[in-house]
């Protein structure tokens, strides 16, 4: 399997590592440069989950090669929340919500919802959903997720 | 029940939407999955799966893929079978069909894992385990529960394909026909249940370290790390102690990771027998397809009313398909036993079985027994129909209230505070069911076509002490010298929030800011042994435990108070971390300045007390707590394209004191949601050879939000009788939901006709069979809606369990005798010994647990018939009905509501 070098930045860190040409950008982060907060949970691009943003578009980790990232900005689950750790607004929202049980699914849903709310802060509760017509929950019922989604939209929860 | 004339905590936290503990880790992508976890020297595992259903192992060729780069070694059963494995059920009793972690010589489902790779990365294993050169000679599979019935056997060393069964064949004709033969209304019902694949959003994963001389750290996917280390120790013939189990998040369990299975306990013993860390981390297609499935099941009820609609007896026959390794074989002894008690049923009876099949084994999936409230409920809706009685008032004559209370049913399970028609009258009361028959009334004059389904159930919840692995709750607190309070737990949150939910407990109870305190769970080494999440049951029992543990660790902070102030204990109140006495503003002291004295200075502590501040409790719940609930689900169903839209779904649930709404309400929405999967989306099919059809979560349809409405509560909060007065709501959602929901679509549907039989899910295909008259079933309609007599199946077809030969016997049986129990849990082998005075037999049952006399039996031309009481696991009366015959005894053993066991005899070897 051929071995490439890519230069990567990753929630604002720079990164240059080796990688084979078949790993996919989500085992890249979680197993080359030890972003775990990135989940794959189905890797045929269907659950969401793996969702990172790659140059500010949501894309799903398992289904880019991580050799298609050289060169890019990602921005992961663990670069959501400010330095001095206060939660993004998405990750609040959620938090006040009971938008998440296990956590797998979450830093995908948290991810999709930073990347539409960054591309236009005025998106509205019917955007959001329809972005999360990509996501796969089996905790919630997504309840949480929708009264998160309200809240971020400035609706009544 | 105090909570509320608390002379503590001037905080409620119980009660309350706390933020929960769980969610800061988990929303920075901090939190710490199996797959996260990364240890030196750590090589990786990859299975080798067998891609025929049925058939015997002619070679494994390894040549090519031990060649191939980073491969460390391949191992088979052969060589797996250097360290002996026992595997066993949840309930810890060994699997009756053993399994082997890897296939023995034969495969019996399409994914019996044939060979495990040892690689120095996960890609590595995999090229290598697609290269194992598998030769199988392929056998005729057995798919269905259909061709377990009358196919070869699927288990070469067994008589049959019955995997299980209990359930009394006669009791049919000889108590329940002659009822409903007088009965002026007949139903019956059937329902088709597809196979479920369980799906957690996190796959099956497994790390495990050796260290040391035999000990082991293992980080698996779990409902329980005390529960996981317990079964790992169990299977290997090892003490738990040198098992240390850490799962600090698991993606959501939901019944599948109860216990670990084949290849997560292969994965202990390769990193034994490889000495070092191994790890495995299932993928998406391994999970639907060679993950322990759950569900497919198939049930006919038929039930007796009066005109008034009153039921007068009721007579159902199940069975389930346990697949070809179950996590225990099964015949879901739990639908039946679940089934009535919360009704006024005179009579029930049922024949019940699990059968082997060559496909995926039987796993747990919230609210296992689900199918009683499935086929009660929709059949109570079409005898409704029928009878032409609003459901609800059906229901009223039914549902035994709490003025009724306690009542023992048929099936000897006692309710004495369950709360199924209360529920049901305060969700009648929120919902104006008027004047939405008058909007469906006006719809279907448009051409759409609304339906309004409801149901009840109740749900046994927070289980202890019946059941081997089913256990109370230990609790260890501790006010540290820095004033944070520090809890140990044995619970474990597979998304369930009991950080969050026991913190709220200790912050309320004892006075002190949920900040600060801090709970640790996820790891066997942390507290004492408790079964996790499995039954509902942390809320109820860790609850209870937490509790208690609060109250007696408040009550020595107000002793030690009162002493260093010279007040009374009356005196001395606990509010955020300040301890204060009354009238004495100036004796106020932080809980730190108390903790200091507790440890640094205990010479200033009442005479004789411990030092520290800490406290220990654990709960022993009653052996059951009763959750009920009503649901009601409003729905559109599209009769051009047949697409079901859920309009409206409210809970009306009574899930005793709700310590977070938050958490309650997650935990229901989450069950509905599965619910709906169930009756609208989610399958796993497989063809007549035996392959799995849904690969992937394109074909294994997963709700998605727009599948799910938003959903409505109405709390009852009757406190049950535990402390804190808790029940458990993991599972109910799951059970309640199904029922709910294909009531709403029948009801829907009930212009174009009945749903004669359901088969799941109501695809919008089988949904459009129902609007243009074909039978949903597939099968030929039938043009007269008659309800057939039932007909109880013979139990096992070969052999039978044959009414005692009237063959003379031979011998006397007088002595011992080597008995074998076939009980719902797994056999049981006891010695039997018997004394015989002409027609007069008494004797006694003995097993290491104890010993039982019986006396007043009789044995006539060697049958014998006697009586033993037994107390566990419940109250009940054992009725023996056994024939010898030369040297062996068989026969049969009533269990009152655990149905009739097979049972058999021999000399002791």
């Amino acid at each position: 399997m051929s071995e490439h070098r890519i230069d990567i930045t990753v929630n604002g860190r720079r990164h240059t590592a080796t990688v084979e040409a078949r790993a996919s950008l989500g085992e890249f982060l979680r197993e080359g440069l030890g972003y775990t907060g990135t989940h794959l949970a189905c890797e045929h691009g269907v659950c969401g989950a793996c969702t990172v943003r790659v140059d500010g578009v949501a894309v799903r980790s398992c289904l880019m090669l991580a050799v298609q990232a050289d060169g890019c900005e990602i921005t992961t689950v663990e670069g959501l929340a400010a330095p001095d750790g206060t939660l993004h607004r998405v990750q609040q929202a959620l938090q006040d919500n009971f938008g998440l049980q296990c956590g797998f699914c979450t830093p995908g849903v948290a991810i999709t919802l930073a990347a539409v709310l960054d591309d236009d802060p005025a998106a509205t509760a019917q955007d959001m959903e329809a972005a999360m017509s990509g996501h796969v929950c089996r905790c919630t019922g997504y309840q949480g997720i929708r009264r998160a989604i309200r809240q971020l939209a400035g609706e009544a929860v | 029940m105090s909570f509320h004339a608390s002379s503590v905590g001037a905080t409620r936290y119980v009660g309350e939407r706390t933020p929960r503990k769980e969610d800061g880790r988990l929303l920075t992508g901090r939190g710490q999955f199996t797959d996260d976890v990364q240890l030196p020297g750590m090589m990786h595992v990859a299975y080798v799966r067998s891609p025929v259903a049925r058939g015997r192992i002619v070679s494994i060729g390894l040549d090519v893929a031990r060649e191939m780069p980073g491969v460390q070694a391949i191992y088979t059963q052969a060589d797996l079978a250097a360290i002996p494995v026992q595997m066993m059920s949840f309930f810890f009793t060994p699997i009756e069909s053993p399994v082997t972690l890897l296939a023995d010589g034969r495969v019996a489902c399409v994914g019996d894992p044939v060979c495990m790779v040892i690689a120095e990365s996960r890609a590595q294993a995999e090229d290598a385990a697609a290269l194992v050169e598998l030769e199988i000679e392929e056998e005729t599979a057995l798919v269905t529960i259909a061709d377990a019935r009358t196919g070869p056997l699927v288990h070469p060393d067994r008589d049959d394909n019955v995997a299980a069964e209990m359930g009394d064949a006669d009791m049919l004709e000889e108590v329940i026909q002659p009822l409903l033969d007088k009965a002026p209304h007949v139903v019956t019902h059937t329902i088709r249940h597809q196979r479920i694949a369980q799906s957690p959003m996190e796959c099956r994963a497994c790390v495990a370290s050796p260290e040391g001389s035999g000990e082991m750290t293992v980080w698996v996917g779990c409902q329980s790390p005390h529960l996981a280390a317990r079964y790992v120790a169990l299977v290997l013939g090892l003490p738990q102690e040198s098992i240390r189990v850490i799962a600090k998040d698991v993606g959501g369990g939901f019944g599948l990771k109860n216990i670990p299975w084949r290849e997560e306990v292969a994965v202990v013993v390769a990193a034994r027998l490889f000495g070092r860390p191994l790890k495995w981390i299932e993928d998406r297609y391994e999970a639907l397809t060679a993950s322990s499935h759950a569900r497919e099941q198939e049930v006919t009820l038929t039930i007796g009313l009066d005109e008034e609609g009153r039921l007068l007896a009721a007579w159902s026959d199940y069975a389930c398909n346990n697949g070809a390794w179950p996590m225990g074989e099964d015949a879901n002894i739990a639908v039946h036993m679940f089934m009535w008690p919360a009704h006024k049923l005179p009579a029930y009876g049922f024949v019940t079985r699990g059968w082997y099949t060559n496909t995926m084994g039987l796993g747990g999936y919230r609210g296992p027994w689900a199918m009683e409230s499935l086929i009660r409920e929709t059949t109570l809706d079409k005898a409704a129909r029928k009878l032409g009685i609003d459901p609800v008032e059906l229901r009223r004559r039914n549902l035994l209230y709490l003025p009724e209370q306690p009542v023992t049913s048929s099936m000897g399970i006692e309710v004495t505070d369950i709360t199924p028609g209360e529920c049901l009258e305060k969700l009648v009361a929120h919902v104006d069911i008027a004047a939405f028959r008058k909007e469906q009334a006006e719809a279907r004059k448009e051409g759409r076509y609304l339906g309004m389904g409801i149901a009840t159930y109740i749900e046994p919840t927070g289980s202890a002490g019946a059941m081997q692995p089913m256990t109370g709750e230990t609790v260890h607190l501790r006010i540290e010298p820095t004033g944070k309070v520090v809890a140990m737990l044995s619970t474990h949150s597979q998304g369930h929030g009991t950080a969050t939910t026991m913190a709220q407990v200790i912050a309320d109870r004892l006075g002190v800011a949920y900040e600060d305190i801090a709970v640790f769970e996820g790891d066997s080494a942390i507290g004492a042994f408790g079964p996790g999440a499995a039954g509902s049951r942390q809320g109820v029992i860790a609850g209870g435990a937490t509790w208690r543990a609060t109250e007696l660790l408040a009550e020595k902070v107000k002793a030690v108070a009162a002493h260093l102030s010279n007040a009374s204990v009356e005196a001395v109140t606990i509010a955020e971390g300040m301890v204060h006495v009354e009238g004495a503003p100036e004796m106020s002291r932080s809980l730190k300045e108390l903790a200091e004295i507790a440890y640094g200075d205990p010479a200033r502590l009442p005479e004789g007390m411990a030092s520290g501040l800490e406290a220990q409790f654990r709960y022993q719940p009653p052996p059951m707590t009763m959750t009920s609930a009503a649901h009601c689900c409003v729905v559109e169903v599209d009769a051009e394209t047949g697409f079901v839209k859920i309009l409206r779904w409210i809970s009306a649930e009574d899930c005793g004191t709700v310590i977070n709404p938050g958490v309650v309400e997650g935990q229901i929405a989450g069950g509905l949601a599965q619910a709906i999967g169930q009756v609208l989306l989610e399958e796993m099919p497989y063809d007549a050879r035996g392959n799995p059809l849904a690969a992937t979560f394109k074909d294994y349809l997963m709700p998605t939000m727009f599948d799910v409405p938003d959903f409505e509560y109405l709390h009852a909060n009757t406190p049950s009788q535990t402390i804190g007065g808790m029940r458990g709501v993991g599972e109910g959602g799951c059970i309640i939901g199904p029922p709910t929901l294909v009531n709403a679509i029948a009801d829907a549907l009930a212009p174009f006709g009945e749903i004669e039989e359901l088969t799941l899910p109501l695809t919008p295909a089988r949904i459009l069979d129902v609007i243009e008259q074909r039978d949903v079933s597939g099968r030929q309609a039938q043009p007269e809606k008659v309800a057939a007599a039932p007909v109880a199946a013979p139990l096992a077809p070969v052999p039978e369990v044959a009414e005692p030969a009237p063959a003379a016997p031979t011998g006397s049986v007088d002595g011992d005798w080597d008995m074998t129990l076939k009980a719902p849990m797994g056999g049981q082998t006891f010695l039997a010994h018997f004394d015989t005075d002409g027609a007069a037999l008494s004797g006694y049952l003995s097993a290491p647990e104890g010993r039982q006399e019986f006396s007043g039996g009789m044995i006539d031309n060697g049958r014998m018939k006697f009586e033993v009481k037994v107390d566990k696991p419940m109250k009940i009366t054992l009725k023996y009905d056994i024939q010898l015959d030369g040297d062996t005894i068989t026969g049969k053993c009533r269990m009152g509501m655990f149905g009739t066991a097979k049972v058999t005899a021999v000399r002791p070897s």
